[in-house]
């Protein structure tokens, strides 16, 4: 039915079978849609948000999926300006992937902001000395280095090349793409820093404030060090899940291994640092402002230590570990838990320097205030992942995003007739 | 915000956000604008011979 515009030679599941497949993940997107059109029509009472946690479920969703979104800059840069060609093979879905993270990350802003209508405010009345009017710009203007990005792969499709102009225009824009991969990195570093410099000036919150260099505490770089990261991270997570529910292998071993690889070194120099800033922080800067390391880990039902050792020894040190090493990396399925584990290190870490800080008591009257998103909150939260699915699902169909996918899959005469 | 909206101060930090901002913003609109003009003046003289 729709086969004219999938891509030459390769092979895909019927059109019924497809659409069935999108049509229960759009029911998923109906859900988050409903609860998007009440949290706008009858206001962020629909939330569990309160005085204590005017940052919530949203806020950790948005930089967990900037973080993990960070695999397209960094693998753009890498490939783009430091001339990795073996990543070519992958940065098409780098740059999806990507694309889906920061379009989640504005859908998910559009609804926190309670009055999407007066979104623009925020580039016309801007609070010039706010961290966040600087993530703001620069997570807009990267969003549209990534639509950028991701254009020649749609122009690319089957169909659309067939148009002279489209077919031009997505030669140009590769020819210049090193222009707009420096600009997204430049972009990139800003805002992944920021959202990490947020926290570290919070002075009145001493689980997240940071002593730093000029006017950038130390998590400023903490972030965008994490995001590049683990950012590859989730890359190959989606190219493994990718591959198993197409049961085609789409990427070439050496291509993996060596952004695994990539991806290992910065998690493990990520994670010295990270160790470093919370020896310091626990040692000199709490005890600064009057408290001990155990305040911010007990009298509680859910914040211990396990969170703290969790994030930086299973999630950090363990991935870090088996990525650098040739012979766990090559290992298909230690590599995958290491991937597996490092997402999940990446957004603890995140909820952390989110939801954490504002569950800390501060004052001495205060006691610990737990959260639990509301059934909005939540539904908002999967609507992206859902959306996400959906948009991997028709560009996997009808774009050519994966360059090795015909050559690691020799389709047979009988399959094609079929 | 422009130089000539009335919220605009001419200080260090509406300079420096507002100049990266537009910085970003120009290299992109430039970029594009140099692809889709030379596009159409590859679709016109079309050669036939660009491959990526």
């Amino acid at each position: 039915m729709d086969s004219a515009l999938i891509p030459e030679g390769a092979k895909r599941c019927s059109f019924p079978k497809f659409a069935i497949g999108i049509a229960i993940v759009s029911a998923v997107v109906l859900w988050g849609v409903f609860a998007m059109f009440l949290c706008w029509f009858k206001g962020l009472n629909q939330t569990n948000m309160n005085d204590y946690y005017g940052f919530a479920l949203w806020i950790w969703a948005d930089l967990a999926v900037i973080a993990v979104g960070g695999g397209a800059f960094f693998t753009g840069l890498l490939r783009y300006i430091f001339k990795i060609d073996e990543l070519k093979n992958i940065i098409n879905f780098a740059v999806i992937i990507g694309f889906i993270c920061y379009s989640s990350a504005l859908l998910i802003l559009a609804i926190d902001i309670g009055q999407p209508l007066r979104g623009w405010f925020i580039f016309w009345h801007a609070n010039v000395h706010s961290m966040l009017t600087e993530v703001a710009f620069c997570l807009s203007a990267y969003f549209a280095v990534l639509t950028i990005e991701f254009i020649p792969n749609i122009l690319e499709n089957r169909q659309a090349n067939k148009v002279p102009f489209f077919h031009h225009l997505a030669h140009n824009m590769h020819g210049v793409m090193a222009v707009f991969a420096a600009t997204g990195a430049f972009l990139s570093f800003f805002h992944q820093g920021s959202l990490g410099g947020v926290a570290g000036v919070l002075y009145g919150r001493p689980f997240a404030v940071r002593e730093g260099l000029l006017i950038w505490p130390w998590t400023f770089f903490l972030f965008t060090w994490s995001a590049a990261a683990f950012g590859p991270c989730f890359t190959l997570l989606v190219t493994k899940i990718t591959e198993t529910v197409t049961g085609k292998k789409l990427v070439k071993d050496n291509v993996v291994h060596l952004l695994a690889k990539i991806s290992g070194w910065m998690i493990v120099t990520y994670i010295i640092a990270k160790i470093i800033d919370t020896i310091y922080w626990a040692l000199v800067t709490a005890p600064s402002l009057g408290f001990t390391l155990s305040h911010f880990y007990s009298n509680n039902g859910f914040y211990g230590y396990w969170i703290l050792i969790t994030e930086i020894v299973l999630c950090g040190v363990v991935p870090g570990a088996i990525l650098i090493m040739k012979s766990t990396r090559e290992n298909p399925r230690l590599r995958l838990i290491a991937i597996i584990l490092g997402v999940i290190g990446v957004c603890l870490n995140r909820w952390v320097m989110v939801l954490q800080i504002m569950a800390v008591p501060v004052m001495s009257f205060d006691t610990w205030a737990l959260y639990f998103p509301s059934w909005q909150e939540i539904a908002t939260t999967i609507l992206p992942v859902a959306y996400g699915i959906i948009l991997i699902a028709v560009a996997y169909r009808y774009l050519p995003v994966f360059p090795q996918e015909q050559e690691l899959n020799t389709i047979e005469p009988v399959a094609e007739a079929e | 915000m422009f130089p000539f909206s009335f919220e605009w101060a001419w200080d260090m930090a509406h300079v420096v956000f507002f100049g990266g901002f537009w910085y970003a913003v120009s290299i992109l609109g430039a970029g594009m604008t140099f692809c889709i003009l030379k596009a159409a003046y590859d679709t016109i003289n079309d050669s036939g011979d660009s491959h990526h």
